[in-house]
């Protein structure tokens, strides 16, 4: 598997990593490497095979239409929410202006 | 005087119970060592006012004639991928520096409310992502141990929960939180002689743990035996309403039924984790556990696990992908650094904030999830993962049909030293080639210390059971534990 | 079928139009989070940490908006898929905290249904059309950006973020504006009788994604553009116009018409592209691996059936049977909330024909010109019947019957109070109306020789006179027989 590093500017701007030139060329073999090296999974055969949903069997849970029941998972904790930002005003997360 | 550093988590809760010591004189003890073991690096955060406090609220219980808590007087140290109220939780990655959470992880608030402590938060490998500690933002975590070559190599203490293994090998804390995603928990157990143990997938909630890969995720616990994992697992575990993954059940009482006589147990050898290349002490080490197995009562059967040699790469894709989203949210905007530059607008920050943010190898695994989630490549590589995944899972299924448990070696090697392997992600990714099956398949494993090699570093011997028979996993364990006799420890040197 | 057609300079086109309406489930708590969803709260005050992404947060999933975005299934005989999954589309935005929106692509828990839809209401049957949809899907809406509040910055508000939507994609199977705003609208009304949805577009609880393309007739579909969360039903229409038109044109340039997302700016009454990077646009899906599959069992789809209301083409069905006209018969069940009141209405006991008739042209006509939706109606569903009563016992006609609602309207009074207050009780006293008659008949000696020659025509003018002396009072069927009775009695002498 090769992979060059215009591939590798692709997968970064995806992925929102800035990357300078140097750096995507060194990652291109790199990443080749272990791209080659999961390929071997190609050698399966999975016909008929279901991909894996949940590894012990269970269901999916839901949860009662109630606001704020457990605290740890409900809203008015805007001092919580806003606490770590690098950035608050008047109550809001900012950032840098964006043109839509 | 006993050193009360050096007896275990049941002592010590028995101890602080029956009145041999206070719970307060523990927590100083532990305090003392950690402050003096900065050599390791270890500890990112170190609490000792949460310690001193959880000791004291048990001496005034038992002074008062309540009855104590499971874990009351038992100090522990706390991975630093748990959220913990107040205290700065970065999972070791630059890009969360700063981040004190304003809520506690489910798991940390169990063993709180069953009156551990918390001596403070542990180095680990940068988001989990790592087999030797070597991608922590904030340098190694070095092991206690040494080669006994006279040289003075800095040795891996695994990973990712390498600041957990380093800190109960050296007796810096009785016991320590892990997480344990393809080998996390067991890999740097194995590394530094202690015991640890991955439960069945669902058991610990995942809530307020920050997330590496979500379908592989599972908290357990790392100690000095069996007796004391055990005993820290009933504490970790149980129902969560607020992780969707959650198993509803009770918590059995693990340590109530713990049992060293394995008459009538099928032991299955996989004949698959022979692989090339093993160093022979290991696979001499797994011969002298089937013969353990055997004393005590144990019959031997040889299982196949045909699609072993696809699970590594099958991980590599299915941790990657899941990790390469679950690490989406870290872009600057509510928690953490931001870099942004002069000029620059949203898209860029982010790219900015994130390039400044994670370390190498986080980067390196959010590239591979990207790149085989993208468009033309998602069914190829995730899809066809998932398929190998559910052929793994019923690799293992099959097996059940013959055995009960599941004995192999925790690692193919011992600790290697710092710097070794860094070079070749995939010789690091190989580490976790006995490990990351079982991951894949959500089955509870633990590793315990079988012996010493030729250079003088611990081996592990890994038992996987069937899903939910943490029980059966614990008793085998306990077996090799009370007939290796593994009383090596490393010498202080730091 | 339509018939619409764009003229162009090389001959007429078609429109093919498919709609993904995003509609807001009414649940008090988000998808999946305890956090509130009511409209215009503080900024950030219904967050939980799960909205805002902190770490180590996961999702666990509203009972309560599984069951509508089935019963909405239900509603247009969808197929209800009993397992379903949950996914992830993966972009960066400062709205979307996760930096992935929790949807479902490739399991969605509602398959193919359809929606019937007309285009004359005064002749629902013979104009109808079935539209197909394609699926219903369970989805996080995400935050929202203001951009005027401060010169260099973007201010962030999640309140909005994880609040559960139901994506409804039709199949492209509209072919003007006017189906595209019939099926817009018969949608709303099928979200709100079920209570799914309160399609309120003004508040953003509904809003639509118009696909787009045209083709010479006969020829294969187009290329198509996307213009996003266009929010009301005649901007929806003015967007299949504008940009059918738009393409008509770029096409007999010569040009292509690019696959793109583009915006309406109503202002202008256009649509133009968003000059965002198309390309970057690869979302990478894949099953969110926080949540396990979603099976539903037959008790709880059972409960979700038999939950469902009567629905809009159902009502008007069953009034059709009781003899209300179907132009009547639609207008009623438009609004659940009209259908409600006249529901209400018929279960007092009065005759369905008359008191549609009544309803749609005195009720409705009062409530547009005091501008009061029904629910605020002055007049309740007993009192109309009371009304209605009088009018059938012959105790008020026509006539007498509007100037007593207009009462009813002012004073909020029962019809037999205003009745009784004001005197408008209608008199088949036949001696009275004989008296007035034969004064009428008097005064206009003229008049009644021109009838009696043959001028037919003169028998309103007698009865208008006679009204008109009684004060509206008189019983006009009274008044009718007795007047053929004076006026004919000479014509045999």
């Amino acid at each position: 598997m090769s992979v060059d590093t215009a591939t590798v500017k692709r997968i970064a701007s995806l992925a929102r990593i800035a990357i300078t030139d140097e750096d995507a060329a060194r990652m291109a073999p790199e990443l080749g490497n272990i791209l080659g090296w999961i390929e071997m999974l190609g050698e399966v055969d999975t016909t008929g095979v279901e991909p894996m949903t949940a590894v012990i069997p269970n269901t999916l849970r839901l949860r009662d239409d109630v606001v704020n029941a457990d605290p740890l998972t409900g809203g008015g904790i805007r001092e919580q929410v806003l606490a770590n930002a690098p950035a608050a005003e008047h109550g809001f997360f900012a950032v840098p202006k964006v043109i839509e | 005087m006993t050193d009360l550093t050096d007896i275990g988590i049941a002592g010590i809760r028995d101890g602080v119970r029956d009145g041999s010591f206070k719970a307060r004189e523990v927590a100083d003890a532990f305090i003392v060592k950690v402050s003096q073991a900065k050599a390791l690096n270890a500890f990112l955060v170190e609490t000792p006012e949460h310690a001193i406090a959880a000791a004291t609220a048990a001496d005034t219980a038992r002074e008062a004639g309540e009855t104590l808590k499971p874990l009351a007087g038992v100090p522990i140290g706390m991975k630093d991928l748990f959220c913990t109220k107040g205290v700065t939780t970065t999972a070791a990655s630059h890009i969360l520096e700063g981040f004190t959470p304003t809520y506690e992880s489910t798991v940390s608030q169990n063993l709180w409310d069953a009156g551990a402590g918390m001596l403070g938060k542990l180095n680990m490998d940068q988001f989990a992502m790592g087999s030797s500690n070597e991608t922590s933002a904030f340098g190694n975590v070095i092991s206690p141990w040494k080669r006994n070559d006279g040289g003075n190599a800095s040795l891996a203490p695994g990973g990712s929960s390498g600041g957990s293994s380093s800190a109960v090998a050296a007796r810096l804390c009785p016991g320590a939180t892990g997480t344990d995603t393809g080998g996390s928990i067991r890999q740097p157990a194995a590394f530094t002689g202690i015991s640890g143990i991955k439960p069945t997938y669902g058991r610990c909630s995942r809530w307020g743990t920050i997330a590496f890969a979500s379908s592989l995720d599972q908290a357990g616990p790392m100690a000095r035996d069996v007796r004391d994992c055990a005993i820290l697992l009933e504490a970790m575990a149980g129902f969560d309403a607020k992780d969707g993954t959650s198993l509803q059940l009770d918590v059995p009482k693990w340590e109530a039924g713990l049992s060293g006589n394995l008459n009538g147990l099928r032991v299955g050898i996989p004949k698959e984790y022979r692989v090339d290349g093993m160093p022979e002490e290991i696979e001499s080490l797994w011969q002298q556990g089937i013969a353990w197995m055997k004393d005590a009562g144990a019959t031997i059967v040889e299982v196949s696990l045909p699609h072993t040699k696809y699970a590594l790469p099958a991980y590599y894709i299915i941790a990657p992908a899941e990790a390469s989203s679950n690490l989406a949210r870290y872009d600057g905007v509510r928690y953490g650094i931001r870099d942004l530059p002069t000029g620059a607008g949203l898209q860029d920050m982010y790219a900015a904030t994130r390039a400044d943010g994670f370390g190498p190898e986080v980067k390196r695994r959010i590239m591979i999830g990207t790149y085989v989630l993208s468009a033309g490549f998602y069914d190829a590589y995730y899809t066809q993962a998932q398929k190998v995944r559910t052929l793994i899972a019923r690799d293992f299924e099959r097996a059940w049909e013959m055995c009960d448990v599941l004995l192999t070696p925790t690692a193919p090697s011992a600790a290697f030293a710092l710097g070794e392997k860094s070079a070749d992600p995939i010789a690091m990714y190989l580490n976790d080639v006995f490990t990351v099956p079982s991951s894949l398949a959500g089955l509870p494993a633990m590793s315990v210390p079988g012996g010493l090699d030729k250079q003088g570093l611990p081996l592990g011997l890994q038992i996987i059971g069937k899903p939910l028979d943490e029980q059966g996993v614990l008793n085998a364990g306990l077996a090799i534990e009370q007939r290796a006799g593994f009383t090596a420890r490393p010498e202080a040197w730091w | 079928m339509s018939d619409y057609r764009i003229q162009g300079d090389t001959g007429e086109w078609e429109v093919v139009v498919g709609l993904e309406v995003h509609a807001q489930v009414t649940s008090n708590a988000k998808l999946f989070s305890g956090a509130a969803t009511a409209f215009g709260a503080e900024p950030n005050t219904q967050v939980s940490l799960v909205d805002a992404a902190m770490p180590g947060m996961l999702p666990v999933p509203n009972r309560e908006c599984i069951r509508q975005a089935v019963r909405t299934g239900m509603a247009i005989e969808a197929q209800i898929n009993k397992w379903s999954r949950f996914d992830r589309k993966n972009y960066f935005y400062a709205d979307l905290p996760q930096g992935y929106q929790i949807s479902q692509l490739y399991h969605p828990i509602v398959g193919e249904g359809a929606i019937d839809i007309s285009l004359d209401e005064k002749n629902p049957d013979a104009t109808g059309k079935r539209i197909g949809v394609e699926r219903i899907h369970v989805e996080q809406d995400a935050g929202k950006l203001m951009h005027d509040q401060h010169p260099t910055q973007s201010y962030v508000d999640l309140n909005r973020s994880g609040v559960a939507l139901m994506e409804i994609v039709s199949k492209p199977d509209l072919a003007s504006p006017a189906e595209t705003g019939a099926y817009l609208r018969k949608l709303r009304s099928i979200l709100r009788y079920v209570g799914s949805c309160d399609g309120n577009m003004e508040e953003g609880s509904m809003r639509a994604d118009v696909n787009v393309s045209v083709r010479k007739p006969g020829d294969e579909l187009g290329t198509r553009t996307e213009t996003k969360n266009v929010n009301s039903v005649r901007f929806v229409m003015a967007v299949v116009e504008q940009e059918a038109k738009r393409q008509v044109e770029v096409l007999e340039a010569g040009g292509k018409i690019q696959q793109e997302t583009r915006l309406y700016d109503p202002d202008r009454n256009e649509t133009r592209s968003m000059r965002s990077k198309e390309d970057a646009h690869d979302y990478r899906y894949f099953p969110d691996p926080d949540l396990l599959p979603l099976v539903l069992d037959d008790a709880f789809l059972a409960e979700c059936r038999a939950s469902l209301p009567e629905l809009p083409d159902a009502k008007r069905a069953r009034y059709e049977a009781l003899g209300i006209a179907p132009y009547q018969a639609t207008v009623l069940t438009a609004e659940v909330e009209a259908a409600r009141w006249f529901d209400a209405l018929l279960g007092a006991g009065v005759k369905p024909a008359a008191a549609a008739n009544w309803t749609t042209s005195e009720l409705f006509g009062a409530l547009n010109r005091t501008g009061r939706d029904i629910e605020n109606s002055p007049v309740s569903p007993a009192q109309a019947a009371e009304l209605l009563g009088l009018i059938a016992d012959g105790t008020l006609s026509g006539s007498l019957a509007k100037q007593v609602f207009e009462v009813m309207l002012e004073t909020g009074d029962g019809a037999a109070k205003v009745v009784e207050d004001r005197g408008l009780k209608q008199t088949s006293d036949t001696g009275a109306i004989e008296a007035v008659i034969a004064e009428v008949m008097a005064a206009n000696a003229d008049k009644v020789a021109d009838y009696r020659g043959g001028k037919d025509k003169l028998f309103g003018f007698f009865v208008g006179q006679t009204m008109k002396a009684m004060g509206g009072k008189a019983n006009p069927a009274v008044v009718n027989e007795v007047l053929k009775g004076a006026l004919g009695e000479s014509v045999a002498s």
